[in-house]
């Protein structure tokens, strides 16, 4: 066991944990943050997209010790009280979710790509999320969504 | 008068708010105190005689719970898997279905068939425990492509089942069709391979059991697209539990595309288990056990034949398929090639006669069963690629051969030679409607522009027609189904004034929510918010049979308006006794009941109350305000219409860029057209990546999956799709009281056939899907 102290979500959180045990694995399971999802097992989904030291990273292809002392942001994370997030206001309004499983790292990875680039193309948005898959939208209205977020973000 | 958030409006979604904080509730989001975690070990082979099974070693690991096998299933009485449907062969003999263990006895029949069930403190060390099983197993030589299964000397995945057939089925008029074709001045012939698919919804399927041993009852939360038939089946077939004592749960959902239907090993083998150990089991799949055990879908190989006269006019269509249904038969997996396939082979079009005949054959693969569209999209590619390729050989426009033959739109109702009588439709309106949207004529233009740059570039239709609102109870039994296909649903007023809507269908994705909300919201009056919609519990839900085929508005909103109907009718008893009138004088709007010609009237809410505090109240009424209905259609209904792919392709990548799409669809009355839109897109995405993306693939020797990750099988990216430009037009159902005809699967059966037909355009080749970069570059050093 080693012990593991983080910023999740603006709280310090800290417990033992396996050596072996994923950052999604501790957000799910210790930390009962079940927003967090796996789709897969090769890291190519991205449905466990979260923010670590304010880039999105995939959860589940980092070890929980190699996050130690990192700032990590989840889905949970993302609102402001009551407040969403401009990006989950923009996916709801332009219909950017179906099932929404993969809404979550969706949503993280597109938070991200409009950080870097305040005000993205559609080809932009298109290449950036090609490391998250989701199989209801066919993207059309996830690349509305982001798009829309951007212009409300101030880009 | 219009109700805000009613009929037709694009309502935002209720369900949106706790998907996009991070507050679903996935199945393995959810834990029980005491919670152990179930792990399957699978077969590494793809047919294979199991000699001996020792777990001993497995048994000592730490943190292992138990360990069982089929034999322990076996001696507990717990049936194997059935089929839900009965197909007849030509011959008059039901088709054969083979004993389809949970966990296999003593031999496996296709890479990761379940072998072991282990249940331990936790996933790591279930895992751990399970490669200290020891199998001996003795390979045996295994088969996987349905034509070769077919084949004289091919490996026999079942004893039962000679020569690897399940049925040899027909539908049609042979006769006729020979006639037709002796008669013909054209004929077009075409073989098509409609290729496997991997349905891959992004949650993968997770079971989570757990036994009271108080009351005796069992309940399993499992990932179901309908809960209620998991539970018949579960009770009535596989005999885990009596039906009054198994209580199914499916939660938040995570897309289901079909594959969440059927009943499964595993979740069967957790629910089972979980007696035995007396705590609760979570399994939950990985990946790559979706890529093994899902239910895959597709998998024909087809030769077409079809006849035209002078004039272009079809004169008859002959059809030889061989359907691939994997090692088992899985839950409704018969129906697919059949019922569902060779009904829909008339198209759009006015057809003479039609011949068909399915040969299905057992392989020692993943079982093949519905997937989004389910037969209808296989059938919408012979048809349609067939058309387009007739048109070609005949020097026509592809769009002109259509309108020349199509059904005409004073022509319903209209019986087809293949079963079906269409109700609905305007078949000219949805292809011309898809030509302008994508400038069809500008289209000579285009390509000379792409052609100036080195590239080639095509334009391909399909003018697609499903059947579903899945279906008329008597209809189904008459053709094999094992159940009947009503739903159900109730409309419960609270005592304040909200409405708790309890519906059969289940939502995983398509927005039930707030589709059905809008209904009550309109129908009764009440605020959309003060509407809750209720769906996915067996002791919550008096009863339901789920969601596949399109059928959730059509069948289960149907529900939901008798039920709502007699809520009105009530409530106009009601209301005539507070108003001192009689009930034949009230008159209702969206929820408001007033006396004909006068300015007196009580809102549904005033209704509600005095019905549970009945102060003031008839004395020949019970109290409450709460019905149930249960509606059975009365035809299946008829979606139709013409999605236009346009592609540029670079012949020296042999990468096909999806440069534009048009749908018009007649999905008939919309309810929510935001939400119907994002069904469209959905259904072309699954398309086009059927088209030019995904395929599995198995080796052919060994019988490995090849394809068993998102490394090797290729999943649609935003950047492989276009935007789509997506228009309704609109010939009402006329068979059910929304005029609705469904939507969810237009796009996955559309879609394929347009792309092929721009692609091989554009090529002037014929290749089979999926058109690869390679596949792609290879026709074009030859275009």
């Amino acid at each position: 066991m080693t012990t593991v102290t983080m910023t999740v979500n603006g709280k310090s959180v800290s417990a033992d944990v396996e050596p072996n045990t994923l950052l999604v694995q501790f957000i799910r399971e210790h930390l009962r943050l079940t927003g967090t999802h796996v789709g897969c097992d090769t890291s190519q989904c991205g449905a466990c997209t979260v923010h670590v030291n304010g880039s999105s990273a995939k959860s589940c292809t980092m070890l929980a010790v190699q996050a130690d002392g990192a700032d990590v942001t989840t889905i949970e994370g993302l609102a402001n009280g009551d407040q969403l997030h401009p990006m989950q206001e923009a996916f709801k309004e332009n219909h950017g979710l179906q099932c929404g499983f993969c809404t979550p790292g969706m949503i993280m990875s597109a938070v991200d790509l409009v950080n870097r680039n305040p005000n993205p193309s559609e080809e932009t948005i298109r290449e950036e999320l090609e490391g998250n898959i989701c199989r209801c939208t066919g993207y059309h209205n996830i690349v509305k969504s982001v798009k829309a977020a951007s212009e409300n973000m101030g880009g | 008068m219009s109700v805000e958030n009613g009929i037709g409006a694009s309502v935002k979604r209720k369900e949106d708010q706790r998907f996009i904080t991070g507050n679903g509730n996935y199945l393995d989001d959810i834990n029980k105190l005491g919670q152990t975690y179930g792990y399957f070990l699978r077969s590494p082979h793809a047919f294979a005689k199991i000699k001996s099974i020792n777990l001993d070693a497995a048994k000592a690991a730490p943190g292992v719970v138990d360990i069982f096998t089929g034999a322990d299933m076996a001696a507990d009485g717990i049936g194997g898997l059935i089929c839900g449907w009965g197909i007849t062969s030509k011959d008059g003999s039901p088709h054969v279905a083979p004993p389809h263990p949970c966990l296999a006895v003593d031999t496996v029949k296709h890479v990761g068939d379940q072998v072991a069930f282990v249940v331990a403190e936790s996933v790591a060390e279930a895992k751990n425990a399970a490669e200290l099983i020891e199998v001996d197993y003795e390979e045996l030589q295994s088969v996987t492509d349905v034509s070769k299964a077919l084949a004289a000397g091919a490996p026999q995945v079942h004893e039962e089942a000679p020569g690897n057939q399940c049925y040899d089925w027909e539908l049609g008029d042979k006769e006729a069709v020979d006639a037709a074709f002796a008669n013909a001045a054209h004929v077009t012939k075409m073989d098509l391979v409609n290729n496997r698919l991997a349905p891959n919804p992004m949650e993968p399927r997770a079971a989570l059991g757990e036994y009271d041993p108080g009351t005796g009852e069992y309940t399993l939360h499992t990932t179901s697209q309908n809960p209620h038939v998991a539970r018949l089946i579960l009770s009535a077939f596989v005999a885990v539990a009596p039906e009054h004592k198994l209580r199914v749960i499916a939660p938040d959902v995570g897309g289901g595309f079909g594959s969440k239907i059927f009943v499964y090993a595993e979740e069967t083998t957790t629910i089972w288990a979980s007696k035995k150990v007396g705590r609760p089991i979570k399994w939950t799949a990985d990946r790559s056990e979706a890529f093994l055990t899902d239910a895959h879908g597709r998998d024909h190989a087809t030769h077409a034949e079809m006849a035209f006269d002078g004039d272009g006019h079809i004169l008859g269509f002959r059809v030889s398929t061989k359907a691939n249904m994997g090692a088992y038969l899985s839950t409704f997996a018969s129906a697919v090639p059949t019922y569902l396939y060779a009904t829909l082979l008339n198209g759009q079009y006015k057809m003479p006669c039609i011949y068909a005949e399915v040969q299905a054959a057992f392989t020692n693969t993943t079982p093949v069963d519905a997937y989004r569209g389910a037969g209808r999209p296989e059938a919408t590619y012979v048809v349609e690629r067939m058309m387009e390729r007739a048109a070609r050989d005949m020097n026509m426009d592809p769009t002109d051969l259509r309108m020349k033959n199509f059904i005409q739109p004073d022509a319903y109702p209209y019986e087809t030679p293949v079963i079906m009588t269409y109700d609905s439709g305007d078949y000219p309106l949805t292809m011309n409607t898809a030509k302008g949207m994508i400038d069809y004529e500008g289209f000579a233009a285009r390509k000379a522009k792409s052609e100036a740059n080195g590239k080639l570039r095509g334009i391909g239709s399909a003018a697609y027609i499903e059947a579903c609102g899945i279906a008329p109870s008597a209809a189904v039994g008459s053709l094999g189904a094992g159940v009947g296909l009503w739903e159900s649903a109730e409309v419960r007023f609270n005592p304040t004034g909200s409405v708790t809507v309890f519906t059969g269908s289940h939502s995983h994705g398509q927005g039930h929510e707030t589709t059905f909300a809008q209904l009550i919201a309109d129908k009764l009056g009440v605020p959309f918010d003060s509407v809750e919609v209720v769906h996915g519990d067996t002791t919550k839900v008096p009863f339901g049979m789920g969601t596949y085929g399109s059928r959730s508005l059509a069948v289960g909103g149907s529900a939901i308006v008798k039920a709502a109907d007699k809520v009105v009718e009530k409530a106009k008893k009601i209301a005539a006794h507070l108003m001192e009138a009689s009930a034949d004088d009230i008159e209702h709007e969206h929820g408001v009941f007033s006396i004909a010609g006068t300015d007196k009237q009580l809102t549904i809410g005033e209704i509600a109350f005095a019905a549970y505090v009945p102060h003031n109240y008839p004395e020949d009424l019970e109290p409450g305000l709460a019905e149930n209905a249960f509606y059975d259609p009365l035809n299946f209904t008829f979606p139709a219409g013409t999605h236009i792919a346009e592609v540029e392709i670079d012949p020296n990548t042999g990468i096909v860029d999806v440069v534009d799409w048009a749908a018009a669809d007649d999905f008939g009355n919309i309810i929510n057209p935001m939400i119907v839109e994002g069904q469209v897109h959905g259904g072309v995405a699954q398309g086009i990546g059927q088209a030019l993306l995904e395929g599995v693939v198995y080796d052919d020797d060994s019988g490995q999956l090849l394809t068993g990750s998102y490394m090797d099988y290729c999943m649609p990216r935003a950047d492989d799709l276009p935007n789509f430009k997506v228009e309704a037009t609109n010939t009402p159902c006329p068979s059910n009281p929304l005029g609705v005809k469904g939507c969810g699967e237009a796009g996955a059966i559309a879609a394929p056939a347009a792309l092929m037909n721009a692609i091989t355009d554009a090529l002037g080749h014929e290749i089979d899907m999926p058109a690869t970069p390679e596949k792609v570059w290879r026709a074009a050093q030859n275009a």
